[in-house]
């Protein structure tokens, strides 16, 4: 084993008593979820079982919007502070990796729920245009973080990435939003919308949107640690490997 | 030596290497017209007819209603080539990290070499243009001229500078090919949407009037001017990672 590997000084994981009550509580939630989404909740009058999906839709559309969001955030913290951290650069990645993981599930539920209720999988109108156009925009994104080079290289070059997107996103709205435009607006609470739900109904949302946050945060620590262990393996890595050539170097010398 | 003349050795530059390679010409412009051959063999020409409510009865070219996204289509794929090689030439033989190295402003490089890719866009739009009046049977009326070109030179600025940031970011990489695309095609999506409009209104196409398309020019101009600011900016953190 080469000198420089550092032994393991303390229990490797990506685990601490504050992410395991995290990922309790969000356990807890999501069987809430279930319970109220599958159980207690009451069918839609017009749409029936079907609304069951959406409790599952409207929170991973959330997240998604969420992640994208701290990406953007974080890249701009990483790019702006003095101290250029990479913690802020993991959790931009991070965040990026779950927002896609969530957009992929909403493109799925939102198809299977428009199905049944609109008579299609798909619809060309603005909201799942975009969100169809922000989903392949952010897999862009994590195939550019995977590109290589220094850490730092990585993480100035997708902060750049993570904030063009913001330039990027606006236009792609407006655009795609003057093209097409048949989704009905967001309805839920808007004063005069005269979109009433049942209570339970909207209890369910709501416990879905908590649990669904719970689980983001879960997954972000974890994911953000994970990344920070694959750099430090890297660095070790060419350490050892540098060590090794010139121990070669030292017994062919005379 | 100023910003603005740095840029315009930059473009200069650029233009030159590919008068002499004859790549534009000879490569390109070919791929460009043959894909708008495929797309009429894609799409039956033969022509749409049915009945209307009014029982009077109507026949639509496919090809003459679809042609403005064609042209743009078509446009869209000859930037993804005409931006590869843009980079292709520069990290050859590490060019852009010996301008980098020189000191050469980054914003200029930027500006310089969105200014070449835009001069040949622009030739290449016009041709594809005018294989759609000869192929397509696409009628260019008088009054729409005006805002044909605006749209044309609005939506050409909007790729180049597009094309030149991500080009930028994914020279010198391997895959560069196939990670292109994936960047540039999302992010380009309101030009294709914005000059399609514009152009069918500059056209009259399904007759659509021709005040209709000036709005969509503004938005081509404010996505032109969105990416031609914030490309300058982010151009050099960019190519500073290429190696």
């Amino acid at each position: 084993m080469s000198q420089t590997t550092p032994p393991p000084t303390r229990k490797l994981g990506t685990g601490t008593r504050a992410t395991r009550a995290i990922g309790v509580a969000a356990v807890v939630m999501l069987g809430w979820l279930l319970a109220f989404g599958l159980g207690f909740s009451p069918a839609d009058r017009n749409q029936e079982e079907y609304v069951r999906i959406l409790y599952v839709h409207v929170p991973t559309a959330w997240l998604a919007y969420l992640a994208f969001g701290v990406t953007a955030l974080c890249s701009a913290l990483y790019l702006f502070t003095k101290k250029h951290s990479l913690g802020f650069d993991r959790f931009a990645g991070a965040s990026a990796e779950i927002g896609v993981v969530f957009m992929a599930l909403t493109l799925v539920t939102g198809m299977l729920w428009g199905r049944p209720t609109w008579g299609h999988y798909w619809a060309w109108d603005a909201r799942l245009t975009t969100t169809a156009l922000l989903f392949v925009t952010y897999v862009g994104y994590l195939a550019v973080r995977g590109l290589g080079g220094s850490h730092h290289q990585r993480a100035k070059r997708s902060a750049v990435l993570g904030l063009l997107a913001v330039i990027e996103i606006p236009l792609v709205r407006w655009s795609v939003k003057w093209w097409r435009s048949l989704h009905q607006d967001a309805s839920v609470g808007e004063p005069g919308s005269g979109v009433e739900l049942d209570g339970l109904m909207l209890f369910s949302l709501f416990v879905g949107v908590i649990a669904f946050t719970l689980l983001y945060v879960w997954l972000l620590l974890h994911r953000s640690r994970a990344l920070a262990m694959e750099d430090v393996l890297d660095d070790v890595g060419l350490d050892a490997a540098v060590a090794a050539r010139r121990n070669e170097t030292v017994g062919v010398a005379p | 030596m100023s910003r603005f003349q740095v840029a315009r050795l930059v473009a200069v530059k650029d233009l030159r290497v590919e008068r002499r390679s004859k790549v534009v010409t000879n490569q390109i412009l070919p791929f460009a017209g043959a894909t708008m051959v495929m797309f009429a063999f894609a799409l039956d020409s033969k022509g749409v007819s049915g009945v209307d409510e009014d029982g009077q009865r109507w026949t639509t070219d496919v090809l003459a209603l679809v042609a403005p996204g064609l042209v743009w289509l078509a446009t869209l794929f000859s930037l993804l080539i005409l931006v590869g090689r843009a980079f292709a030439v520069e990290s050859e033989d590490g060019a852009l990290d010996a301008l980098r190295v020189a000191g050469v402003d980054p914003a200029a490089i930027f500006w310089g070499k969105s200014a070449a890719l835009a001069v040949q866009l622009f030739l290449l739009e016009l041709v594809l243009v005018v294989a759609a009046v000869l192929l397509y049977n696409v009628d260019v009326p008088l009054g729409g001229v005006a805002l044909l070109g605006v749209t044309l030179v609005a939506a050409t600025f909007g790729l180049a500078f597009v094309g030149t940031l991500y080009g930028g970011l994914a020279a010198g990489f391997t895959g560069r090919e196939s990670l292109l695309p994936l960047l540039v095609l999302p992010v380009v999506a309101p030009v294709l949407i914005g000059a399609t409009r514009a152009v069918e209104s500059a056209l009259g196409t399904g007759g659509v009037a021709l005040a209709e398309g000036w709005p969509w020019v503004g938005l081509l101009a404010v996505f032109a001017i969105a990416f031609g600011v914030g490309g300058a900016l982010a151009f050099g953190p960019l190519i500073e990672e290429a190696t």
